[in-house]
């Protein structure tokens, strides 16, 4: 017979690959032979072992004071030293790497869903592109440190606050991305075959066109999981983002500020942690991006 | 004694915006689509048909395109102006369409079973077991061997004669009574052609379906349809029975495109060309809009659009110098 599989030829659509799931598998394994992903991946999970593990592995409460061992240097009962209260850097850096890697998680996945949602919806129906996008050119005039300043400055300095504000913040890039190929993808056949077969706008909508339009935004999530960290750091540093005593890798860096000249060890471990963080997601971000996309195959 | 005719399209205009105001894709489309018919309409890109099939069921983007005329009455209703609602219901179910490119018109992310429940389960209210079930009889319907392996699988691991045939499937899930066919060979290779075209025309049989089947080449028109509607420049110039228009084209557009068909006996390194190009929609002409490029033009035919006229029964032809009793034909 003439009809043989055409196998695994790229076909389709370029923005469509990324969900086809048959594929997946084909995409994990380029995934995972991609060197970047490969250190990014390890970075990542090592960082979230660590978080999740805390208690297992150090034992000791992150508040516990004992002003007896204060500003102690790195040594082998404090292998991260102590801070200003005695209190074990490395047990909170690990403490605040939970908070830290949580708040970032939540926003880029919220902002991820928020921002395919507006996207799809502007891309979908036309009446409500220009209203949706200005809002979101709007947000986007601010910088997003700014924005977010402003929003968690009004709802007050809690944890929720920093994730809502960094939500807002990241939103219209992500419905900007998401628009962008959704209007790619309403103009392909089978978005069209749908409406022949009856479908009505929101399943075509919710079935046709997301699933194919998510991809770029899936690379993007990781880079917002990025920038969240550096942020909430950056928010905690101002004061503004998750308060003392609930250890944040911004925080303790502004805690050990003022005693920056002695003790480098409190402000040093929690800056690698942030360090490390955003190169591994952005090395996650970029292999995902070069298997993702075919246009840039073969060139990470 | 004629029935009601399935579906009726009546004085059809469908304009366009563009940059410069409305332009005019088709004008004045009058044709009935009976009950079980097999219907070919044939014309160059740019004539008008897959837009006169779009409009049937009302698919062109809102806010672009308008009907500056004409009715399309299907079972009571006219579904140029049916509530969506209404045509929601009929798409898919009533009147169902495949298009040229079966490796862009299923979704990559779903799998053919998915794909071929979504009519069933839109129209039919099918529980997914039993639209699976139906799934595996409709691919066997369409001839896919192995249905019950392949119903599970991606559209990427089909080759393009099996999307087809997946894309046919999905069309006749609901029992359509009429099935409009956009170029569905234009993309495939001869053989798998030939294939899909005998396929198209079994189902027809089978499921008692009218068939309209737009394409550009006559020899899939004359192996396929019983009745012919010629196309040019947004118009109709010639309705007429397939082997009449194959024997006697009345219209000189219609004349050159059979001359312009490769035949086996002929010289076959001269291939015909109708001198010219299709006029662009805008393209103001007096008269027939074929005129500029007839051989046979005469001055009656720069005076007024011809007419579309009845010369004998089942045969219309837009012409004016040929439509006139006792005319040259």
């Amino acid at each position: 017979m003439t009809e043989l599989s055409v196998g695994a030829g790229p076909v389709g659509p370029i923005v469509s690959p990324v969900l086809a799931p048959r594929r997946r598998f084909m995409l994990l394994r380029r995934l995972l032979a991609h060197r970047s992903f490969q250190i990014g991946a390890i970075l990542v999970l090592a960082l979230t072992i660590a978080a999740v593990f805390a208690p297992l592995i150090t034992g000791i409460d992150p508040s516990a004071m004992k002003v007896r061992f204060r500003f102690r240097p790195p040594s082998e009962a404090f292998p991260f030293g102590t801070d200003n209260f005695g209190r074990d850097i490395l047990t909170r850096v690990l403490y605040g790497g939970r908070v830290s890697l949580w708040i970032g998680l939540v926003v880029a996945a919220l902002s991820g869903v928020c921002g395919a949602a507006i996207g799809v919806i502007a891309a979908q129906f036309r009446a409500l592109d220009a209203p949706l996008m200005r809002l979101m050119d709007a947000l986007m005039s601010f910088p997003a440190i700014l924005l977010a300043l402003g929003i968690t400055a009004a709802l007050g300095p809690r944890m929720e606050s920093v994730i809502i504000a960094l939500t807002v913040a990241y939103v219209p890039a992500g419905a900007r991305i998401v628009r962008a190929s959704a209007l790619v993808v309403r103009e392909l056949d089978y978005v069209q075959a749908a409406r022949i077969a009856g479908a009505s706008d929101v399943r075509i909508m919710f079935r046709h066109i997301l699933p194919n339009s998510v991809g770029p935004l899936l690379v993007h999530m990781t880079f917002v999981f990025a920038y969240s960290i550096l942020a909430e750091a950056a928010l905690s540093f101002l004061g503004v983002g998750v308060q003392p005593p609930t250890p944040s890798w911004g925080n303790i860096i502004a805690e050990g500020r003022d005693y920056a000249t002695e003790a480098w060890w409190v402000m040093l471990f929690p800056g690698l942690g942030i360090s490390i963080a955003a190169l591994g997601l952005n090395l996650l971000g970029d292999g995902l991006r070069d298997v993702l996309d075919p246009r840039l195959k073969g060139a990470g | 004694m004629t029935p009601a005719p399935l579906v009726s399209i009546d004085d059809l205009t469908v304009q366009f915006r563009t940059d410069r105001g409305w332009t005019t894709a088709v004008e004045g489309v009058s044709f009935d689509i009976g009950e079980g018919d097999c219907l070919g309409v044939v014309g160059e890109s740019g004539s008008g048909k897959s837009v006169t099939a779009l409009s049937m069921l009302r698919l062109h983007a809102r806010g672009t395109s308008r009907f500056a005329s004409g009715v399309v009455r299907y079972a009571g209703k006219d579904l140029l102006r049916a509530p969506e609602g209404d045509l929601r219901a009929i798409r898919g179910r009533d009147i169902a369409m495949v298009f040229q490119d079966p490796m862009s018109s299923l979704n990559p992310v779903l799998t053919i079973c998915d794909q071929i429940s979504e009519t069933l389960r839109l129209h039919q209210g099918m529980s997914r077991a039993a639209a699976r079930g139906r799934a595996i009889e409709l691919l066997d319907l369409v001839r896919i061997a192995d249905a019950a392996r392949r119903v599970d699988e991606y559209p990427h691991r089909l080759s393009g004669g099996m999307r087809q045939r997946v894309m046919i499937a999905i069309a006749i899930a609901c029992r359509p009574r009429l099935l409009i066919a956009d170029e569905p060979t234009t993309a495939l290779d001869v053989t798998i052609q030939a294939q899909i075209l005998e396929l198209l025309r079994d189902l027809r049989a089978e499921l008692g379906m009218a068939v309209m089947l737009i394409s550009h080449d006559l020899g899939v028109i004359a192996e396929f349809a019983k009745r012919v509607i010629v196309m040019y420049a947004g118009r109709v110039v010639e309705d007429a029975p397939v082997d009449v228009l194959f024997r006697r084209p009345v219209h000189p557009y219609t004349e050159g495109l059979m001359a312009s068909m490769p035949s086996l006996e002929g010289d076959a390194a001269k291939l015909y060309s109708i001198p010219g190009r299709i006029p662009d929609p805008d393209e103001a002409i007096a008269g027939c809009r074929f005129g500029p490029r007839c051989a046979h033009a005469e001055p009656i035919c720069r005076a007024a659009m011809p007419e579309l006229v009845a010369i004998e029964e089942n045969h219309r032809v837009r012409c004016a110098p040929r439509s006139r009793p006792g005319g040259a034909g």
